[in-house]
């Protein structure tokens, strides 16, 4: 079972949690910097997994991360999943998540170079050039994540629910959302034009 | 910022996230929060009604400013009106605050139920669908309660759209999970094992993780899952890759689904239809055979999910335990992936071998592999990494490589990081004795971990090696030679010298025959470590001196010197002051007889395993880190399984017979009032960390305290000043207790200040919080105090509850012991006496069981045994028991990090006057304070 998923930037600053267990807010809290803690003083290319913090239930259970540009996506699981499915499912819903809100080339263009960069395993040669675009494009998917807070949870509830994995057919997941925007877009004209809205 | 244009949705919350992000200090940021929450407050209290769109751009503010960590105490009502909107987007955002802040408000809860009840009915699958996400991402016990029954309904019916069945198979699941007792089994099980044959995949996945965790509760139940759990897997593995069109994955078919699969048939032994189990085996040799095969992708999503399939067959491979064949082969995968480039496998090959060690058929195939984890040890970057192969050598370890092993550990322990420390030192101490053959071997390991890493070295590790080396008379003379040269060093951790005095003090004389190290050396040495040394290891080695007294008497004068010395004679500890004049005492007026019968060399400890070992040999697999870490809870619970040198010999001194004369005699100075001396500080004393004004327990408190394990409400203490009263209830791992402070006098109490005392283990498993109270109290009147209640773990001591205050001119001090004990957290589960048996034999291993067999302290009615049963927490089971004389029971303790579940059975003797009372819980401890707790109350 999928205990928490969070995602804070190198900094530490939550970007998204979600818990699938009841925390008081405090402990929430708590876990988020526990857990940022924990990942954010390992070394780049070292493995992705490691045994979770004692907030969230010690050695039994496993914290599975990434790290894409500023920021990374953790989730805290129990002994019940399959560490490499989980490692597959983050992969997947970041992107899929990228795809959907930020629509510009620009946005997606540095985190899918670097991703290849990482696969390709020639990372080194062109950190300096990941790095830099990086630098210009500073918190572009952060940015993304926070601005559509609704979209990405969005996404993640048809990935995830109550903790199990709901779907994994992205093709499935893009139905449900397409839908969903169509909703979306259909109940937009009601509103009332932006300039007023603050 | 050209990416505020992009929050094209909601301007206003766009305009306002900008804000904060271009907050130039936390305190910039915090009064841009307060001054949008004011302005949504008073939105929300306005007389203008809010449209759907504004309450949904507030609420949306509200998520966010609760995502940075605020605390968000209003807008829950609006959320709830936005769940009753027509509109999508309206509903969506209504669920979403709902799940991620939900309030345990009841009146709140019964709305939202209602807007659940309202979407779940409306045959919109969209509506439906988020209505099964709040339910499942919520999950609490009301809404079990509300929708257990109907959500089934709604899996197994015909016309449910394929994406309702999923949200509603996971719905279930979860459900299920938090309260087992709300969800009914019945017709539905039978339709949901059939759902593994759905076209849909994404339906076949939900119901394979809600079956898989139903099947591993109710076995009987859902053991036609095997079959079609095969059949499924097989028609997957062997199909091409384009078969399953939208579940291929990076050319693997199907990936998650397979390792959903194989994660049910791991709940189940082998099939026992041979055609089955043949089409299973067929299955799994081609996940093999295909891991052999070039890949079909360079991504490395395409490895990862052929990975995944493959480390999940290995699992149920190494599962069953029953195909040499498959296992062999298994661990040769696991062998290449251990020199694999990819660290994440090199990670999960070390975990997956660690549980294939234990099985005999792979046992010595595992061992072939040791160079390369030893390397592992060595050269991994990743301390993760590193910590899988240290649990891999320790599950390897056996007869034949237990040296070089326990040679690598330790020299991996010079340079091992900090935090994995102590485990490795557990480690090393277990094998270094569990695979013995020569116990000088095992001295030498013992006293060079305390060398490497004397500051993980716990009590424990130490206390046992000296229980071993006192049952052992080959090892002695070897062992006070050794900690002898071990402490000529010049800087020497303090552990060796309390291993180094107490070796000395009973087998010195073994090698005082070496001029060398002749019984003044041998004082010497020890005396000039003593002045670095803390109170404790002070203590113990003032019992050595005496113990030399006894051995050498050539050195009495030099040591009587040294105890009469104003540094000892007057030390400022009380506990090491009186051992100065006591042993000063004892060495000028005793005969040698005397002396020889009262410091007699310590008797054999009686034979038993250490608890780290115990522990180990329960679990037939390979220790897991886990194992250890219960051990170590354990040790700090059971510090008397260690031989506690320094009090023995203390009580040496005063309790045989002989020397009751002695203390008469020797009229030593009456011993310093104030708190009881600590023995030596090696026992964990329960007030010890608190402040040393808390009274001792008040008389009656522990019969008080009784009274109170089966019952919530009632008078806790009353004296002439004071009455202290209690109410409260408990849910699941959550409690609230009232405590009602009267004061029975007609003056006032002042500085009244009530404190909850926890010692540290139980702060760790039980969570208090409350506010003070008013410190003065009124005559006649009554305060009242509210405790909120968390049970983190499972946990054995109680709370103490301490009120000082002033009544006319004097000071008083109460202490009382505070009724909240484990079985508060009962929840009581029904069950069929089939149901309950089958539980009962689940639950058979020796350390699950508990019993207690006790004389009745009251008349033995049956229908206050009942009522005592109850009041316990756990359900009366009726007609459970073949002898109806009995009574049994069950149910399950809620705690933060588990559920435990509990059965019990009481069998009253009437004749004998007699109760034997049996717990079994899948948790020693638990099963241990559960048995204490019940067997005072008949």
């Amino acid at each position: 079972m999928i205990k928490a998923i969070l995602i804070f930037n190198n900094h530490g600053k939550p970007r998204l949690s979600k818990f699938y267990q009841p925390y008081s807010e405090d402990t929430q809290q708590q876990i988020i910097r526990e857990t940022f803690h924990l990942v954010s003083k390992r070394d780049e290319n070292v493995c992705n997994f490691l045994e979770g913090g004692l907030l969230i239930g010690g050695s039994d259970n496993k914290l599975i991360y990434r790290h894409y540009a500023t920021l990374y996506f953790v989730f805290c699981v129990d002994s019940s999943e399959s560490e490499l499915g989980i490692l597959d499912l983050i992969q997947r819903w970041f992107f899929h998540s990228l795809e959907h809100v930020g629509n510009s080339v620009v946005t997606v263009f540095p985190l899918w170079l670097s991703q290849i960069f990482e696969e390709e395993g020639v990372l080194s040669m062109h950190k300096v050039f990941v790095e830099t675009l990086d630098k210009c494009f500073e918190n572009v998917c952060e940015l993304d994540l926070i601005f559509h807070v609704d979209k990405v949870h969005n996404i993640l509830a048809e990935m995830v629910m109550g903790g199990m994995v709901l779907e994994t057919n992205m093709n499935e997941i893009v139905t449900q959302i397409d839908a969903q925007n169509k909703l979306e877009k259909s109940e937009t004209f009601i509103f009332q034009s932006p300039r007023q809205d603050r | 910022m050209p990416a505020v244009s992009k929050g094209d949705g909601m301007r206003g919350l766009a305009v306002f996230i900008s804000d904060i992000r271009n907050c130039k200090s936390k305190e910039a940021e915090i009064k841009r929060i307060n001054k949008e929450l004011a302005n949504i407050r008073s939105k929300f209290k306005g007389d203008k009604a809010l449209d759907g769109y504004s309450k949904k751009k507030y609420v949306c503010k509200l998520l966010f400013i609760f995502l940075l960590g605020h605390d968000i105490d209003f807008g829950h009502m609006e959320a709830v009106n936005l769940l009753s909107s027509n509109r999508y987007t309206e509903k969506q955002i209504g669920y979403l605050f709902i799940s991620v802040l939900v309030n345990s408000n009841s009146e709140l809860i019964r709305l939202i139920n209602n807007a659940i009840k309202n979407d779940l009915a409306s045959r919109n699958p969209t509506f439906m669908g988020l209505a099964l996400h709040c339910i499942a991402n919520v999950g609490s016990r009301e809404m079990a309660e509300a929708f257990a029954g109907e959500i089934p309904k709604i899996l197994v019916a015909g016309d449910t759209m394929d994406s309702v069945k999923q949200s509603a198979a996971l719905c279930l699941l979860r459900l299920y999970r938090t309260s087992p007792d709300l969800v009914p089994m019945g017709d539905w099980t039978s339709r949901v094992v059939h759902l593994l044959n759905d076209q849909h995949l994404g339906v076949v996945t939900a119901a394979t993780s809600l079956i898989t965790t139903l099947a591993q509760k109710n076995p009987e139940e859902f053991k036609t899952s095997v079959s079609l759990a095969v059949s499924r897997l097989s028609r997957i593995v062997t199909s091409a890759s384009t078969d399953l069109q939208d579940y291929t994955y990076y050319f693997v078919p199907a990936p998650w689904l397979s390792v959903k699969l194989l994660r049910l048939l791991q709940c189940y032994p082998p099939p026992e239809d041979p055609a089955v189990r043949g089409r299973l085996t067929e299955c799994l040799e081609a996940i093999l055979n295909k891991a052999q095969e070039p890949p079909k992708s360079k991504k490395v999503q395409h490895s990862n999910a052929k990975n995944a399939v493959l480390f999940e067959a290995i699992s149920l491979v190494i599962h069953h335990d029953s195909e040499p064949n498959l296992l062999v082969r298994a661990c040769n995968q696991l062998g290449q992936f251990l020199q694999h480039r990819e660290t994440n496998l090199r990670y999960l090959a070390l975990e997956s071998m660690c549980t294939l060690a234990s099985s005999e058929f792979s046992h010595e195939a595992v061992k072939t592999h040791i160079e390369t984890v030893i390397n592992a040890l060595k050269t991994e970057r990743d301390v993760s990494v590193r910590q899988r192969a240290v649990d891999l050598l320790y599950a390897m370890c056996d007869r034949s490589n237990a040296q070089q092993i326990v040679a690598e550990m330790l020299s991996y322990l010079e340079t091992a990081d900090y935090s994995i420390r102590e485990e490795i030192v557990l480690k090393v101490a277990i094998l270094a004795e569990k695979y013995a053959v020569d116990y000088t071997w095992y001295v030498d390991t013992i006293l060079n971990l305390i060398r490497i890493a004397g500051d993980y070295v716990s009590e424990e590790v130490w206390y046992r090696v000296i229980q071993i080396v006192i049952n052992r008379d080959d090892v002695q003379g070897y062992a006070a030679k050794t900690v002898f040269e071990a402490l000529q060093a010049p800087a020497c951790h303090e552990n060796l010298v309390k291993v180094g005095g107490y070796i000395l003090g009973e087998f010195g004389n073994l090698i005082a025959g070496d001029p060398r190290s002749s019984p003044l050396t041998q004082f010497h040495l020890l005396h000039s470590k003593f002045h670095l040394c803390s109170v404790p290891t002070r203590a113990l080695l003032l019992s050595t001196y005496i113990k030399f007294v006894n051995l050498f008497p050539e050195v009495k004068g030099t040591i009587q010197d040294v105890l009469r010395s104003d540094s000892q004679l007057r030390n400022a500890d009380v506990e090491l002051q009186q051992r100065a004049v006591e042993y000063l005492r004892l060495s000028t007026v005793a005969s040698t007889d005397i002396l020889a019968t009262v410091l007699e060399e310590m008797p054999p400890f009686p034979e038993r395993e250490s608890s780290i070992l115990a522990k180990l040999k329960k679990k037939k697999g390979p220790s897991t880190v886990t194992d250890l870490e219960e051990a170590k809870r354990e040790r700090s619970a059971d510090v008397n399984g260690g031989p506690e040198p320094a009090l023995a010999s203390t009580s040496a001194v005063s309790t045989p017979s002989p020397s009751a004369d002695l203390l008469g005699l020797g009229a030593a100075p009456p011993v310093p009032a104030g708190p009881p001396p600590s023995s030596g500080g090696l026992l964990v004393d329960v007030f010890s960390d608190s402040p040393s004004a808390v009274a001792p327990l008040a008389p009656g408190s522990e019969d008080n305290f009784a009274r109170f394990v089966c019952k919530n409400n009632g008078v806790l203490f009353e004296n002439q000043l004071l009455q202290i009263g209690l109410k409260s209830e408990f849910r699941q791992n959550l409690g609230r207790m009232f405590i009602f402070y009267g004061n029975k006098t007609s003056t006032q109490f002042l500085n009244f200040t009530p404190t909850l005392i926890c010692s540290d283990d139980l702060q760790a498993n039980l969570s208090l919080q409350t506010k003070p109270v008013d410190p003065t109290v009124d005559g006649g009147a009554q305060v009242q105090q509210a405790v909120n209640i968390e049970c983190v773990s499972d946990f054995t001591e109680a709370p103490v509850l301490n009120i000082q205050f002033r009544y006319g001119g004097t000071f008083q001090n109460v202490s009382v012991k505070l009724p909240i004990t484990l079985n508060k957290f009962f929840q009581p589960t029904e069950m069929a006496s089939q149901d309950f048996f089958q539980r009962w034999k689940q639950l058979s291993n020796p350390q699950q069981e508990v019993q207690s067999i006790f004389k009745a302290k009251h008349p033995m009615d049956t229908e206050v045994t009942k009522a005592k049963i109850i009041g316990f927490g756990s359900a009366l089971l009726e007609d459970v028991d073949p002898n109806p004389a009995n009574f049994v029971g069950a149910g399950i303790i809620h705690t933060r990090t588990a559920q435990i579940g509990c059965l019990l059975r009481l069998e009253p003797n009437l004749q004998a006057q007699m109760y034997r009372l049996t717990l079994r819980t899948s948790r020693e401890t638990v099963s241990q304070r559960l048995c204490e707790l019940l067997s005072e109350q008949f």
